[in-house]
């Protein structure tokens, strides 16, 4: 079938794109033609890449609204930095860093269980601030844990991974995460999950184990959040609560948001953009006007949010179309165009107050015109 | 007796959050969405407070100054960024909300700077009664905020404006049917959530007296938290939900051995209670319509 | 007493102290086309509601072949053979209409594949998604959707997207198909079309249907037979011809 041809093509621009970067960067850096600052920059972007990917997961496919991503990426930075240091002397460099990617990993998608557990019974707001206080809560509690565990209010001190190539392993690492994300939401699983997003009620009729793939979601999702952040333990010679607030939780979402809801590519490009600016801007900018950036990230935030989704510039969006821009360059097939894609408008938390009534039935007279007067759009 | 003490201290706090929570709840109930930059107008209330105060050093005007300057933000940001949302998915609006208040937090950074300000609000001392010491600010805000939360709610029970909110809330379409100005209502609901959130600025000055721009971002989030334990969308519900707040706070920070967990343990009250109850303690149970 | 696939016995609930539905008494045989009636707010969709899991009966029970399925999940009620449609359209908005059904297929044992198989591109999952494409292909040739197939759903008209529903709920090989008004909005020609598209189902797909419509006319020469129900109580129960001609409908329809 075209379409499929057509979805695949877009699936693996993005294999291809990261793998051709990883290669050339890696000859580029054996060829010492990277400086530090530029390494430091590689292993933020890949460390943002993965996180807006697995963030994205969440918000662009399965349609829950999670504000805690910092959360789960500070349980991986600290389990994994924890493992490094316990464990390098003992097991040596690599064997040390794949056991703490793991452990991170998957102590993060226990957390990701856990905090799933009342996704299923909690909708839309409110699963977003319980999200928000779980983020809270786990950076409460390593902020004040005792100077030897987890070196409390201090940060604790982690062996930083001082190989040039670090970048190379977390790129090689966002290849995996994209893989397993793409091929999950490409398969019967992922249409299940998208069809939670797209109409809950539904789905629970059609005989989706609606609770089942919530879980899956969140443990994925928080798996490679735990991942992102042991590797930002090894790039960092110092892993500090402070750093994993709820300002950081929104910072991915924003990057998930301005790539498009439930597009994986829009994601990856938002983050590495995103992330680009922030940290070269930090060094242009320095002192009080190191705040323009975030001014200038608000106002860029509001005017896109508000053109993308104000009902009354429908007529104009659909004028002026970006897309439209590219439109030449492809074939147009309505199939595949925008197929698991969520509009924006259309991306529900799940909660539509205006449609929920207390109680389902009205007592009308006999006399009634026996239509339903209430369609929904 | 110490014990009484650190009541009176948590209702003084408990009362503050109300205050912000009254906003958050209000605006939920007749908007529908989370207004996330809601805490940050309480920060706009305090430099307010210390432009006017470093001008003429009365509280007062500078309390007044804060109402009017706060309402009027509300009221522009709900006609600039969330009216022409209206209608689009929940989550459009409520990143439009952060990206608000991204935007003050950063505005206010780049005029006042990011060292804080100190604003001596008034002193008012202490009150040294039957082997008690209360700071008396305790009382004038635990007074004050009685007073307009009593006032509000009359004012939402008894007046054709309130009247006219609750039927909003219940139902925009019909309540437009019935030749209520929607627009006017959620108008309103803005300028008293932010007239709130000004007060709130002002009590929260008068207990510590630094200003930072962040200084709405926290307490909104409990403020929040505190609305949605009592059940968001409802205004009694807000004020219990605030007040116990205020009050597990109190007793949590003067137990040395939790004292540092205080902010965990009231989110963990909070996941408890929606888990025990999802809507609330006063919420409503709605239904989806099948 | 084998070839009665649903029974409900005094199924009843209430929503504060409004009593929605009282005492219904159903028994709809095998192959059966049986339809439920009755002015608007009589309690219909609460009914179906009820046997589908969205509601939890207050009193009463029912039976699917024989098994009590009263208040188990929505989820485990179709996976036992019961599936709907909804009277205000849910479909999947940002799918195609072909995943639409997939969604549909996606419990039937034949397509099994596991969630480690899916990622790791293993065999198992291409060939899950062939047959599952080629099933889907079959179901929306039988409602007439298949030209239309990658078309997002929201794009379909109105009358189509009611045929995607039934489509999508046919797709999970339900014993009992539950139609909520499914000619609701359409034009005399559609519903003409659909009268025979819903025969065809049941004799095709060996199911028994069960459907809510106002049309009488729709209902009458379709329905082998009906209840009918006012203010949750059930006013008759029969033949079409009969039940609609019963004193007590009559009153509730015309007034008196």
């Amino acid at each position: 079938m075209a379409g499929l041809k057509n979805i695949k093509w877009k699936k693996y621009v993005s294999y291809v794109v990261l793998a051709a970067a990883t290669v050339i960067l890696a000859v580029l850096s054996f060829a010492g033609a990277l400086k530090s600052s530029d390494i430091y920059l590689l292993e933020k972007v890949a460390i943002s890449i993965m996180l807006a990917v697995s963030l994205s997961m969440v918000v662009g496919f399965l349609g829950e609204l999670s504000l805690g991503h910092a959360g789960f990426m500070c349980i991986g930075a600290y389990l994994g930095g924890k493992t490094a240091v316990l464990l390098e002397p003992v097991l040596g460099e690599f064997p040390t860093l794949f056991v703490a990617l793991i452990l991170g990993g998957i102590i993060a998608a226990v957390f990701g269980i856990v905090i799933g557990l009342p996704a299923l019974r909690l909708r839309g707001d409110y699963l977003a601030i319980v999200t928000l206080a779980f983020g809270e809560i786990v950076r409460s509690v390593f902020m004040n844990s005792s100077d030897e565990s987890f070196g409390g209010s201090l940060g604790l001190d982690t062996p930083r991974f001082d190989k040039e190539y670090l970048f190379i392993i977390a790129l090689v690492l966002v290849l995996g995460c994209l893989v397993v994300t793409q091929n999950l939401i490409h398969s019967k699983h992922g249409r299940a999950i998208t069809s939670i997003r797209d109409n809950e009620i539904a789905a629970k009729a059609t005989g989706i184990n609606v609770t089942k793939y919530k879980l899956i979601v969140f443990c994925v999702s928080s798996f490679f959040a735990g991942v992102a952040g042991v590797l930002y333990s090894y790039s960092n010679y110092t892993v500090q609560s402070a750093n994993f607030d709820y300002n950081y939780s929104i910072e991915i979402l924003v990057m998930v948001v301005l790539g498009g809801m439930g597009s994986i590519n829009g994601s990856i490009i938002a983050a590495a953009l995103i992330t680009f600016l922030d940290v070269k801007l930090q060094t242009i900018l320095t002192g009080n006007l190191a705040v323009l950036q975030d001014l200038f990230y608000a106002l860029i935030l509001i005017l896109l949010v508000i053109y993308n989704n104000a009902p009354a510039l429908r007529g104009f969006r659909e004028k002026y179309n970006i897309s439209k821009l590219f439109a030449r360059f492809k074939k147009h097939n309505p199939a595949t165009v925008k197929d698991d894609e969520a509009k924006w408008d259309r991306v529900p938390t799940k909660i539509k107050m205006d449609e929920v009534l207390s109680v389902d039935v009205q007592v009308t007279s006999p006399y009634t015109p026996d239509k339903s007067p209430k369609e929904e759009k | 007796m110490k014990l009484i003490e650190t009541l009176i201290n948590g209702l003084s706090m408990g009362s503050t959050y109300a205050m912000i929570a009254l906003g958050y709840t209000m605006v939920y109930g007749i908007a529908k969405m989370l207004n996330f930059a809601h805490g940050d107008i309480i920060m706009v209330g305090g430099y307010m407070i210390f432009v006017t105060m470093s001008a003429t050093g009365n509280p007062i005007l500078g309390l007044l100054a804060a109402v009017v300057f706060c309402v009027i933000l509300g009221v522009a940001i709900e006609k600039v960024a969330y009216k022409p949302l209206r209608g689009a998915s929940p989550l459009a609006v409520l990143i439009t909300a952060i990206g608000v208040s991204y935007l003050l937090q950063s505005t206010a950074q780049i005029i006042f700077g990011t060292a804080s300000k100190m604003v001596q609000v008034a002193d008012l001392g202490n009150w040294n009664i039957a082997g008690l010491t209360i700071p008396i600010y305790t009382l004038v805000t635990l007074g004050c905020s009685m007073v307009i939360m009593t006032v509000l709610t009359l004012f939402v029970k008894y007046t054709k404006t309130g009247r006219a909110m609750i039927a909003v809330s219940e139902d925009k379409g019909a309540a437009q049917l019935m030749g209520i100005n929607v627009n006017k209502i959620i108008m309103i609901t803005f300028a008293i959530g932010s007239a709130l959130a000004a007060f709130a600025g002002f009590f929260m000055l008068m207990k510590s007296p630094s200003l930072t721009n962040t200084l709405g971002a926290m307490p909104g989030i409990k403020a929040f938290t505190a609305a949605v334990i009592g059940g968001i969308g409802s205004i009694p519900g807000a004020m219990l939900g605030g007040i116990l707040m205020g009050v597990v706070e109190a007793i949590s920070l003067t137990i040395p051995a939790v004292a540092p967990y205080t902010d965990a343990i009231e989110f963990i009250i909070l996941i408890i209670i929606l888990l025990v109850r999802p809507t609330g303690i006063l919420g409503k149970k709605r239904r989806e319509k099948v | 007493m084998s070839d009665i696939v649903l029974k409900t016995e005094s199924l009843g609930i209430s929503f504060g102290g409004l009593k929605a539905v009282q005492g219904l008494d159903l028994e709809i045989k095998k192959g059966q086309l049986y339809g439920l009636v009755g002015p608007n707010g009589a309690g219909k969709t609460t009914v179906f509601n009820m046997i589908t899991g969205v509601y939890k009966p207050t009193t009463g029970s029912f039976w699917l072949d024989g098994e009590n399925l009263t208040g188990k999940t929505q989820e485990t009620i179709n996976h036992k053979g019961i599936a709907r449609t909804f009277q205000n359209i849910r479909l999947f908005n940002n799918m195609t209409v072909i995943r639409n059904v997939m969604v549909g297929l996606h419990n039937q044992p034949e397509f099994k594949c596991g969630l480690f198989s899916s990622i790791f591109r293993l065999p198992a999952h291409f060939k899950t998604e062939k047959a599952m494409r080629a099933r889907a292909k079959e179901i929306l040739e039988v409602v007439g959707l298949l030209e239309e197939r990658n078309n997002l759903s929201c794009n379909l008209p109105y009358g189509k997207q009611r045929k995607l529903e039934i489509a999508r709920a046919l797709a999970t090989n339900p014993k009992l198909l539950c139609l909520d008004e499914p000619a609701a909005g359409m034009n005399p020609h559609e519903t003409a079309d659909l009268m025979e598209i819903v025969r065809h189902i049941r004799d095709q797909f060996d199911v028994t249907i069960l459907l809510i419509e106002h049309d009488m006319k729709f209902v009458s020469g379709l329905c082998d037979e009906i209840t009918v129900l006012n203010f949750g109580t059930v006013l008759a129960q029969g033949v079409p011809e009969k039940a609609l001609n019963d004193p007590a409908v009559v009153k509730a329809y015309i007034g008196g």
